[in-house]
């Protein structure tokens, strides 16, 4: 490495519809560097990614690429000019063989219009070759492990003579083997005339494989640090702020409520492995942790919407055998997606309709006649107690705004009478101030005796509203904390806690 | 003489495209737009048709209409359902010719009394449909494939087990009467029609007001979110099915007893007339909005339209391409309204 500047970005912004996703960032990339960029989720590194890749164009902002201004249109121009992206959620067609992906829409041609597949296979065995690779141009790609096909990415990314190679969280699917393989390939690429941009999570792989790390928050550059001479403690102080910890707690922390949910042992085919915890009547547990640590995973495998490899859940002192949501709900557990749009309302039908979906027995008669005077006048009790704000029942789930929406979904859980509720990112894309209400609400039931879980990406909103906080990393649970042990820098040293085995009992 | 409908058709959609949906009566006028428009088109054809001939519009020849869409009615009655749901069943022409034959299996060749042997086929069409459900929820196949599986099945079979001959009821001559016996003495008003009819008033109280119908309307609307909400989604699409399949036995009974044999061929492509006449009603394809009001003016549609041009002795050959055209203009209307939301 040397101290000449590859790639300059100076005060790069991006907004988005109600978000500034970017605001005033830096970063310089050095020739021969493997720079880390860090955050929380909603931090501003894949928006720094799109722009860097193309996908995304800046509002503003100055893009220096080997001292010439760099405004990739598209991301196939970004490749042209010199930076190619991998990202997390690899971009190859599982059909096509190893050269046919790396040469997509670029194949060797005869006459114009004739496939040369030879030559194709002469080229990418080439590329291979020179890189080192154990992979055959004729592999389909849909046969290889993970870590193979992001080598595919990597060939492919070199096939272009990228000199800037961005790497989103290339760890996340591999074992210690395949990472030890990865970045051996990464210090192969760096040479005097490229660098790497690397995001991830996992800090004691930024001192293996980092030169120096980038922090971001809320969308701003936050500093940058030497990575010989910087600390985990110090990159994670500086992810989360020091504003959080003053903000506002819960009224009570610890409640002693009867135990109504206890799960032992959880585990999904792909994700959790042996996640227990009990939550208490009158108590919110909050579910912390980066994105894709498995929280969501966790409560969809609870209420039976996706299947258990292992596991029991106890409600109410009773095992119970949950395999789909019909099981759960009955048991009284009502799921609140973080897709609401998706996953939680029937955008077409009314918010009287909404309401009564997950109920809808109750307001039926022996013949299988739907009563609808008494859906009515339920959903408008639900409409003024929650204060839906809708000219009426009959109003259009799709005509409400984001909070109101969350709304209605709570009604049709408390139409239901469940006792235990699992809100998933419970304020996603919903206001400040209708924010404010969601909480009283969760305050509320929980005040009346309800059992909440509230899984959360703001660490803010986990703080203000959690008695116990749960911190999940890589489909393990690695603490549960009470809140007023818990700090910003507490949880973000579970959830970034990679690598250590076993899980913890609540 | 064709485009009639067709034009009328997809003109008026973007009207539906322009309504706001943030006034509810704006939002109801903008989705009963199709609905509207059918049946402004019926009355149209209608219309056009008693102009272009003297025999169209007379007594006898309306109760030929009505007679005509009897035995399609139904299917698309009962397969309204499955759409609404989000779902579709192919099974359900040839379907109903195995249906016919197996009432020719129960009445002629096993003497059952008529009572029972009608009973019998109604209850297989239900077999049927319990099975497609199966598929579909158990097996989780698509929809089209199960039944397209089925439509294969059943029309193989109604051919294995006739023996690939008709079957004729000649032990029970009254079977005929059940389409044919005229309710009204001295006049001709089939009892088939009067079935038809008393099926509309059914289906469309079970669709809007029990809680079948208003899973369906969830199902199709959004399944994912209709599961989470606690509803057992698989078991309710089976029941979906098996009312569809119901619908087909009574189908099969009253085809057969129209021509009082049952025919081992010929409900081939009778499921697409009813899946047309559901969709020109007005039923998304994509599930979650219909009505049974709609599937009925949308089989007049289909059956009006085709009478009338043999009245007006337009070619066979040409009836075909104007229900295509139809079919086309109703389906590129229902994506409109499907691009809007």
């Amino acid at each position: 490495m040397n101290d000449t500047v590859l790639l300059r970005v100076t005060g790069a912004g991006k907004s988005f519809p109600g978000v500034r996703a970017l605001d005033d960032v830096d970063l310089d990339l050095r020739h021969g560097e493997v720079h880390a960029v860090v955050g929380e989720n909603g931090a501003g590194k894949s928006t720094l990614m799109k722009l860097l890749s193309g996908i995304d164009r800046p509002d503003s902002g100055e893009f220096l690429l080997d001292g010439r201004p760099y405004t990739p249109s598209n991301p196939r121009h970004a490749q042209e000019l010199g930076i190619s992206i991998i990202h997390q959620e690899l971009n190859l067609m599982a059909d096509l063989t190893v050269a046919q992906n790396i040469f997509i829409g670029r194949e060797p041609r005869t006459a114009g219009i004739v496939l040369n597949d030879r030559a194709l296979n002469r080229r990418t065995g080439q590329l291979l070759a020179r890189l080192g690779l154990p992979l055959e141009p004729t592999d389909l790609v849909g046969d290889l492990t993970v870590a193979r096909q992001q080598m595919v990415e990597i060939a492919k990314a070199m096939s272009f003579n990228a000199r800037v190679l961005i790497m989103d969280e290339p760890t996340a699917a591999l074992n210690d083997t395949e990472v030890t393989t990865l970045f051996g390939l990464i210090r192969q690429f760096v040479t005097p005339a490229t660098g790497v941009i690397y995001i991830s999570h996992r800090m004691h792989e930024l001192a293996q494989i980092s030169d120096r790390i980038t922090v971001l928050r809320d969308g701003h550059y936050i500093d940058t640090l030497d990575t010989a001479s910087a600390s985990v403690p110090q990159v994670i102080s500086l992810m989360v702020g020091r504003d959080v910890a003053t903000q506002q707690r819960p009224p009570t922390t610890t409640r002693t409520g009867e135990c109504v949910l206890s799960v032992r042992g959880l585990g999904t085919k792909a994700l959790l492995r042996d996640v227990s915890f009990d939550l208490h009547r009158g108590e919110i547990l909050g579910f912390a942790g980066l994105m894709g640590a498995g929280r969501t995973e966790v409560a969809r495998a609870v209420v039976g919407a996706d299947r258990k490899e292992a596991g029991t859940i106890t409600v109410h002192g009773r095992e119970v055998a949950i395999a789909r949501p019909a099981d759960a709900a009955k048991a009284g557990i009502g799921y609140l997606s973080e897709d609401r749009k998706r996953y939680g309302l029937l955008l077409g039908a009314s918010v009287r309709d909404n309401i009564a979906l997950a109920s809808l027995p109750m307001f039926t008669n022996r013949l299988g006649f739907v009563a609808d005077g008494k859906i009515g006048a339920a959903a408008a009790g639900q409409v003024s107690k929650l204060r839906i704000r809708t000219p009426s029942a009959a109003q259009l789930a799709q005509n409400l705004s984001g909070g109101n929406q969350q709304k209605a979904v709570v009604a049709k859980w408390l139409v239901r009478d469940c006792d235990i509720l699992i809100f998933d990112e419970p304020t996603r894309g919903i206001d400040v101030g209708a924010k404010e209400e969601i909480y009283a609400l969760l305050d509320d039931m929980a005040a009346h005796g309800k059992a909440i879980i509230m899984i959360s990406s703001e660490l803010p909103e986990v703080l203000r509203m959690s008695h116990r906080i749960a911190v999940m990393c890589a489909g393990r649970l690695t603490a549960v904390l009470d809140n007023a042990d818990a700090t910003p820098e507490k949880i973000m040293h579970f959830a970034t806690h990679f690598g250590a085995e076993g899980t913890v009992t609540s | 003489m064709t485009p009639t409908a067709p034009t009328a058709a997809s003109t008026v959609a973007p009207t539906g495209n322009a309504a706001t949906a943030r006034n509810p009566v704006l939002a109801w006028l903008a989705g009963s737009v199709q609905q509207l428009l059918a049946v402004a088109s019926l009355i149209a054809i209608l219309v056009f048709f008693s102009f272009a001939s003297p025999y169209f519009f007379t007594p006898s020849n309306l109760i030929g209409i009505l007679m005509a869409a009897t035995v399609t009615g139904i299917l698309a009655l009962g397969t309204t359902f499955v759409i609404v749901s989000g779902g579709i069943d192919l099974s359900i022409g040839t379907g109903m010719t195995l249906c016919g034959v197996m009432a020719g299996v129960f009445l002629t060749n096993w003497g059952w009394p008529l009572w029972a042997g009608v009973l019998g086929a109604v209850l297989f069409g239900g077999l049927i449909g319990f099975l497609n459900g199966l598929s579909v929820s158990v097996l989780g196949l698509p929809p089209f494939i199960a039944t397209l599986g089925m439509m294969l099945i059943a029309s193989g079979l109604a051919l294995v087990i006739s023996g690939t001959k008709p079957i004729y009821f000649k032990s029970q001559p009254s079977f005929q009467l059940l389409m044919n016996q005229s309710v009204i003495p001295g006049h001709r008003f089939p009892l088939g029609v009067v079935i038809f009819l008393v099926l509309i008033v059914l289906s469309a109280v079970v669709l809007a007001k029990t809680i079948l119908g208003r899973y369906a309307f969830s199902i199709g609307s959004n399944e994912e979110a209709t599961a989470l909400s606690g509803v057992n989604v698989a078991r309710w699409k089976i029941i979906i099915y098996t009312v569809s399949g119901l619908f087909v036995g009574v189908a099969g009974v009253l085809a057969a007893s129209r021509l009082s044999s049952a025919q081992p061929v010929g409900g081939l492509g009778l499921e697409l007339e009813a899946i047309a006449a559901v969709v020109i009603g007005g039923t998304s394809l994509q599930g979650g909005r219909g009505s049974i009001a709609g599937t009925v003016v949308g089989s007049l549609i289909v059956a009006v339209l085709t009478n009338g041009l043999r009245v007006t002795e337009v070619p066979q050959e040409w009836q075909s391409v104007a229900v295509g055209c139809v079919i086309i203009a109703a389906v590129y209307v229902d994506m409109l309204r499907r691009k809007r939301a």
